[in-house]
């Protein structure tokens, strides 16, 4: 192993909007190593993952797909898509598969290896884990896993770290479609089989995950390329009007994280502390100084959405400015009205309101919410087991919005405006209820890869 | 003691999750002088900041001065996690506001 291996990110989440086509065609054209895109986050919120469905429309996904698959072919180098569809549940694996074997067909593509690796948990797997006594501690402060929230949890899915994804490639897969993963992993995996150092691989993986993140101006979407040898790995921007610099690496790190010196994977952590950047050329920034440290246990990150229940929503507006002054007093008047006929809230429902134009975005973290705008947008949202009760909690929560009783009012024919007498039915509520690390003898203990030969 | 607004000396100030327990916060400067600056104001702690969010000080969960990327950043750790029932932020992306007007003293 002396050759440089150069991977081309085109995208920090497949399909979550189209990938821009000129940068990636300029990095094809530097014909990269590997084709590699991270497609799911826990960042879209619980419900995609408790309710087994895709945030982004399909006809992005395929576009992607379609982009990387025909390059990569082209090239003859493999491609490694992780967190299939979003949630990267088994749902999601098959799905993304299914697409590349459409895609095989229709531009005739010759023959090519397809590996599938799902990490979808099963509630029972873990509980059975969990009577066996094996430590599922809690992350970012949680307390560690218990039967209670286990059993709150619908659906679960295991991180996992590069083991799997170098199991394919050994495999012969040429594309890798992989259920929930590191992002750094399905970047480091190709590299560390090519037997560079876990540090440079891991930290390759690290500035890739996002793509164009990494550079300057901001811009989302375009493609990357990072070059990895022994001790240093080189990062280029591939749009014409972006650069990779050394601020744009170095706050990369830190992006989306608590720490900024160590990113943990699978297995271990990363260690950024001594990392040194120089500018080598105008879109390049180079990159050494990291370490990888091991764990002594190897442990991966599980996790779990949990449903809450049906939700509605409505909308009301105020203008009136002593309506405006006393909100909490019409808010907590309608809050009544619903504990009168329903209780107060808890298993029956739960009952928010969010006052744009005071904190709508920050609620209490917001400073100036005594100062609110001229005028209030009240979104009214409920949450009950049956999507009928919420409704009828949502309305009667937002109506009397308008028949507030405040001692002075003018207005004495409403005391708020509707843009429409109407509920709306949104998504079901979930909850993540699993943020935990759960230690493993084998790193491919909760893994099914499958290899099939795909086009001719 | 003359002070100037936060927003004024930081290149970048932004909010996203870090993970689905917390929000991080990340103050970038264009500059070592003005990195310098406000790391040395005292203006800028996990103090001032626990106070200006309003979160009693053991939310903070990190508070870092990141010099290879010239940035501050602080964490704090959600009441709930993100994308609950009655979420105002999924992404956390909107929570750094308040931090434009921080008065940061420029000497007197």
């Amino acid at each position: 192993m002396t050759d440089p291996l150069s991977i081309l990110s085109p995208t920090g989440h497949l399909g979550f909007t189209p990938i821009e086509r000129g940068s990636f065609e300029i990095g094809v054209g530097r014909r990269p190593d590997a084709i590699v895109a991270d497609s799911g986050s826990c960042d879209i919120g619980p419900q995609p993952l408790g309710s087994d469905e895709h945030c982004s429309p399909e006809e992005w996904q395929r576009h992607d797909l379609e982009l990387m698959l025909l390059a990569a072919r082209r090239l003859g180098v493999p491609m490694i898509v992780g967190s299939a569809s979003d949630t990267g549940t088994d749902r999601g694996v098959n799905q993304y598969a299914d697409i590349i074997r459409e895609l095989a067909r229709r531009h005739r593509l010759a023959p090519f290896k397809l590996s599938t690796i799902c990490s979808q948990v099963s509630r029972e797997e873990v509980a059975r884990r969990l009577e066996d006594g094996v430590p599922i501690d809690g992350l970012d402060g949680r307390p560690p896993l218990t039967k209670e929230t286990l059993a709150r949890t619908d659906r679960l899915v295991a991180v996992m770290g590069v083991a799997p994804i170098i199991r394919a490639l050994d495999e012969g897969a040429e594309v890798v479609i992989a259920g929930r993963s590191s992002d750094s992993c399905i970047f480091a995996a190709p590299a560390i089989r090519a037997g560079f150092p876990e540090a440079a691989a891991y930290y390759l993986g690290k500035v890739l995950e996002c793509a164009s993140f990494a550079a300057e101006p901001f811009m989302g979407k375009e493609s990357i390329i990072g070059t990895v040898t022994r001790d240093a790995v080189s990062v280029t921007a591939m749009h014409p009007g972006q650069r990779c610099t050394v601020a744009s690496v170095a706050s990369h790190a830190m992006y989306e994280r608590a720490d900024p010196f160590f990113e943990h994977v699978a297995g271990g952590a990363l260690d950024m502390t001594h990392c040194r950047y120089e500018q080598v050329d105008e879109r390049t920034t180079r990159v050494t100084g990291f370490a990888f440290r091991r764990d002594p246990v190897y442990r991966i990150k599980l996790e779990g959405a949990g449903k809450v229940g049906e939700r509605a929503v409505a909308i009301a507006g105020i203008r009136d400015p002593y309506t405006i002054r006393h909100i909490d007093a019409v808010i907590a008047w309608a809050r009544s009205k619903v504990e009168e006929r329903w209780g107060p809230p808890g298993e029956r429902y739960q009952l928010y309101y969010h006052v744009y134009g005071r904190d709508g975005v920050m609620g209490p973290w917001e400073p100036r919410r005594a100062f609110p705008a001229h005028e209030l947008c009240l979104v009214v949202e409920a949450i009950a087991p049956r999507f009928e009760d919420a409704e009828v909690v949502c309305a009667l929560g937002t109506r009397n919005l308008f028949y507030a009783r405040l001692p002075e009012v003018k207005g004495t024919a409403g005391t708020a405006a509707l843009m429409m007498d109407e509920v709306l039915r949104g998504k079901a509520g979930y909850e993540w209820t699993v943020n935990h690390v759960l230690p493993l003898a084998d790193p491919l203990e909760l893994v099914t890869i499958k290899t099939e030969v795909v086009g001719g | 003691m003359t002070t100037k607004p936060l927003v004024e000396l930081a290149k970048t100030i932004r909010s996203k999750n870090a993970g689905v327990d917390q929000i991080t916060f990340d103050i970038i400067f264009p500059d070592r002088e003005s990195y310098e600056l406000v790391k040395r104001s005292g203006a800028l702690t996990a103090e001032t900041v626990a106070r200006l969010y309003a979160v009693p000080r053991e939310r903070l969960t990190a508070f870092v001065e990141y010099d290879p990327a010239l940035a501050i950043k602080f964490t704090i750790r959600r009441e709930r996690p993100s994308g609950s029932p009655g979420e105002r932020d999924v992404f956390g992306a909107q929570q750094y506001a308040p931090l434009f007007d921080l008065p940061i003293p420029v000497g007197s």
